[in-house]
């Protein structure tokens, strides 16, 4: 399956510009890229290089100092991160990020909460339409949980999950949210073999059966080359490779960066 | 003549600031060490002085009095480190906040138990005449208090800085599982911090008690220490004595110049309306460190 | 009746999602309920219902909304006693000032003045977490207190601040007897637990579970805040003011505001801690655990043949008090319906449990 293939489209989300200090340490410097509908960017570096910071601020986490955002071809002002995912931005942490005392479906459900309607006084009443809205999105909760293979632990809390399945499971609460954008911050960090495998797999199926953007943050390069249609490589805060994979691998200030080379 | 009053008000109020700060200092103490909110310190001041002053009623001389009440705030301490502290390590600090609550109870019941439930007088042999000083009618035994309380200060700040334990205590305060990985013996640093405030608590009992009396009603001092520890931020020594200078003149004042307009009483909660005023600017408190959530 | 569900399979989303999934836990309520309802008001004396049933359950209401809060939204509260107030004051003024007003409505509004108040006491909660809006929900303690004693208008001038409601009439039947009040008590507080019940296992519910454990996720995911915790606030607070109403009304007859100091806030929080932090049922446990221990001492003190003076038996409560909410959050952090659940998990594989 070739990038081409996928008919990849017009630019979804633009940054222009970034640049985010805290303080007097600047964590990104001047840093613009573009992702394009339906594309699977990854954006890699070495530890401290920004990328995480790159994510938080494209959903709201954050707010740059200098520098422009566009989504969907309209430029956003300064929002919090709740705007964002109204917006059809959702993402995973690095550290897991799960509400531990709840169950795996009830994490997913949280995920609707968005599209949720009716008012908290026809909640406590569940009558009629909350009832009916529940089990609406229940269903479509469902259906992620069957994608996903983890159906055997929806009344499970989650955090008595394993690692792996945790991660699954924040995958899944993000995808509940149905997203234009997803951004995944180091989805297969700390996966075994196996787990890595199917963690791309559903990643992929993602792109590819729900049309979903993805950005992702990832440090197995193998992976990055395998499935990414746009690699964006950040070191010391500052964009020094954006390309295809192909490209990126051969740029020589990428491999300094990597292996340490003089320039 | 105007003028004269409101600076009276307001060193008066800067001397009561500072029984407050003693109080906080317990809290601040405590919190820094082992991340622990302890509700308990206002029982611990209140079981302090009832101890004191119950031995001195048994006859015993005030030195022999001093020491047994502080070797009781010991034992009070490694206890509460044995049978509470331990067996909680490693739960979220609310769950530990809500067991100093429960052990705000125990000492309470426990300290009038043992030592009866009678309202005791307390002479320190300090002397509460009121001293002219440029006009002004300043209480003696408040500025003996501050002084107790600055030399309090600084023993501690050498404590801190200089001993081994001090450092000890200060490399826990940062990060609970670096000290234990170089070999700091957590539970004896938290059994220490716990003495040490628990010596504190005796000094603050010993002013607040010759002040009030020794009765129940220590342990509301307590309640007003904590609005000085949200000014001051709950982990600075610096904080909870700025902190209680504010709390200390600003209720004064505000006593003095607002509570006639309102029917009085506002002491009771002016403080925590500051204090919470304050807040919603400065959520970190005077001298706390801003924190940025990484995610 | 066998506690199994082996052969129950369900078949929808629907009955998945039912509020008591297992048929033998909705037959065990509906039980509970009928003996609650029937057997207990024409069963029980004036001691037991008057000085026991009911501020069990006006507590228990009261549990239950310092457990939306704190429980169910994360945000530690030591003023409930100060809301409970409010409920009161309010109940009593609309009674008193609108008299044509049906009691129901002025408990309803009552829940609803608190509710505001609640919501004002708050909105703190959106900059300052953990130890530091505990504090401040101090602020609402005290001020509230010290409000209700200083502004006479509130008591309807009465000295010192005390109020006497009128005898409570509903549809022109005068409620005299304790077994009255008793059902009256009842039924409100079966109705807001059902709906208590419903709330947090919907929408909002989740909403206020996700910013209690980790709320930096639960805005990325697109919850708003503010908005979340001030609804926990108002929520919380009209249950404590109901319970406050009741309090006066059901309970005690004629109340000052010192019924409700900082003393109440604790007794209300340790209900919490004993009987289940994030629990409906939990909340009623406790209650129940904090209402009956004190008699049971006195009771064991009574065994003593009267040995036991007051004052010590006083402070041996305190100091079983303190030291059961010790042992609790040793032993069993998530308290009383914790201990019911691993009961019911035992039962359902009994007697195979391999």
């Amino acid at each position: 399956m070739t990038a081409t293939s996928r008919n990849i489209g017009s630019t979804l989300l633009d940054v222009r510009n970034i640049t985010l200090r805290f303080g007097g340490v600047k964590a990104l410097t001047d840093i613009s890229l573009a992702v394009r509908e339906h594309e699977i960017c990854s954006i890699i570096g070495p530890n401290g290089a920004g990328k995480s910071s790159m994510l938080n601020v494209i959903n709201g986490v954050y707010h740059p100092q200098e520098g422009q955002i566009t989504y969907r071809g309209v430029p956003r002002r300064r929002m919090k991160a709740h705007e964002a995912a109204r917006q059809g931005i959702a993402r995973t942490f690095q550290n897991i990020a799960l509400f531990k005392g709840m169950s795996v479906l009830d994490n997913l459900m949280t995920g609707r909460n968005l599209m949720m309607k009716t008012s908290f006084i026809q909640q406590a009443l569940r009558w009629g339409a909350a009832e009916r809205e529940e089990l609406e999105h229940r269903e479509k909760v469902e259906r992620i949980i069957d994608f996903l293979e983890i159906q055997s632990v929806r009344k499970t809390p989650v955090g008595r999950l394993p690692y792996g399945l945790q991660k699954r499971v924040e995958l899944g609460r993000a995808l509940a949210a149905e997203p234009s954008l997803l951004l995944l911050d180091e989805p297969m960090a700390g996966m075994n073999l196996e787990e890595k495998e199917d963690m791309c797999r559903f990643v992929l199926d993602v792109n590819d059966e729900f049309g979903t953007t993805i950005v992702l943050i990832e440090h197995d390069m193998g992976v990055v080359m395998d499935i990414s249609d746009h690699v964006v490589v950040l070191d010391y805060g500052k964009k020094i490779g954006d390309g295809a994979p192909g490209e990126v691998r051969n740029n020589p200030e990428v491999i300094a960066a990597y292996l340490g080379t003089s320039h | 003549m105007e003028l004269i009053f409101f600076f009276e008000v307001l060193v008066g109020g800067l001397l009561a600031g500072i029984m407050y700060s003693l109080v906080a200092l317990g809290f601040v103490l405590i919190y820094k060490a082992s991340g622990v909110f302890n509700f308990a310190q206002g029982a611990m001041v209140f079981f302090a002085a009832l101890a004191f002053v119950s031995f001195q009623s048994w006859g015993w001389p005030f030195p022999l009095a001093l020491l047994a009440a502080l070797a009781t705030m010991i034992v009070v301490a490694l206890a509460t480190e044995r049978v509470v502290l331990r067996k909680l390590v490693n739960q979220p600090p609310i769950t530990l906040f809500m067991a100093t609550i429960g052990l705000t109870f125990v000492l309470e019941g426990l300290a009038q138990l043992i030592f009866g439930t009678d309202v005791h007088r307390l002479e320190l042999g300090i002397p509460d005449d009121p001293l002219e000083i440029q006009g002004m009618l300043i209480s003696t035994f408040d500025l003996i208090a501050a002084g107790v309380a600055a030399l309090l200060v600084v023993a501690l700040g050498v404590f801190f800085q200089y001993t081994r334990v001090g450092r000890a205590l200060r490399a826990v305060a940062d990060d609970h599982q670096a000290a234990l990985s170089i070999g700091i013996p957590l539970q004896h640093i938290w059994a220490i911090v716990w003495a040490v405030a628990g010596f504190v608590a005796l000094v603050a009992g010993l002013l607040w008690g010759a002040r009030l009396g020794v009765q129940f009603a220590l342990t509301l001092v307590a309640l007003k220490a904590l609005p000085v520890l949200i000014l001051g931020g709950f982990t600075s020594v610096p904080g909870a004595i700025v902190g209680g200078l504010i709390i200390g003149a600003s209720e004064k004042l505000a006593e003095v110049y607002v509570g006639p307009f309102v029917g009085g009483g506002i002491e009771n909660w002016f403080a925590y309306v500051l204090a919470l005023g304050f807040l919603l600017v400065r959520p970190e408190g005077l001298f706390g460190e801003r924190h940025i959530d990484r995610v | 009746m066998i506690y199994r569900e082996s052969g129950q399979f369900k078949t929808s989303y629907r009955a998945d999602q039912a509020i008591f999934p297992i048929p033998q836990d909705r037959y065990a309520l509906f039980a509970l309920l009928a003996f609650a309802f029937i057997a207990v008001p024409l069963g029980a004396n004036d001691y037991w219902l008057g000085s026991i049933l009911i501020p069990f359950l006006i507590l228990s209401l009261a549990a239950l909304g310092l457990n939306i809060l704190t429980g169910y939204c994360g945000q530690l509260s030591l003023g409930s006693a100060a809301f409970m107030a409010v409920g009161a004051y309010a109940a009593y003024n609309f009674q008193l000032r609108l008299p044509e007003l049906p009691l129901l409505l002025d408990f309803l509004l009552a829940g609803l003045v608190a509710a505001a108040v609640g919501i004002v006491f708050g909105v703190p909660s959106l900059r300052i977490k953990g130890f530091y809006l505990a504090v401040a929900t101090l602020a609402a303690q005290f001020f509230i207190e010290w409000a209700l004693t200083k502004f006479g208008w509130f008591s309807n001038h009465s000295a010192s601040g005390v109020i006497s409601p009128q005898p409570m009439t509903i549809l022109g039947y005068t409620l005299t007897t304790q077994a009255d009040k008793y059902l009256l008590v009842l039924g409100i507080v079966s109705v807001l637990a059902l709906l208590a019940k419903n709330l947090v296992r919907s929408a909002t519910g989740r909403a206020w579970m996700a910013v209690r454990d980790m709320d930096v996720a639960a805005e990325v995911i697109g919850i708003r805040i503010l908005h979340t915790k001030l609804l926990a606030f108002a929520v919380s607070s009209f249950y404590c003011g109901v319970a406050g109403a009741l309090w006066a009304f059901a309970y005690l007859g004629t109340v000052d505001a010192q019924a409700f100091d900082l003393n109440r806030s604790f007794q209300i929080l340790f209900m919490v801690i004993i009987g289940g932090v994030g629990s409906i049922l939990g909340s009623f446990l406790g209650a129940a655990f904090i209402v009956l221990l004190p008699i049971l001492l006195n009771l064991l003190g009574h065994l003593f043949g009267g040995a036991v003076r007051q004052d010590v038996l006083s402070n041996l409560e305190l100091i079983t008090f303190g030291a059961l909410i010790i042992f609790f959050l040793i032993v069993e952090p998530h308290g009383l319906a914790r201990l019911w659940q691993i009961t019911k998990e035992k039962l359902r594989l009994w007697p195979f449990p391999h």
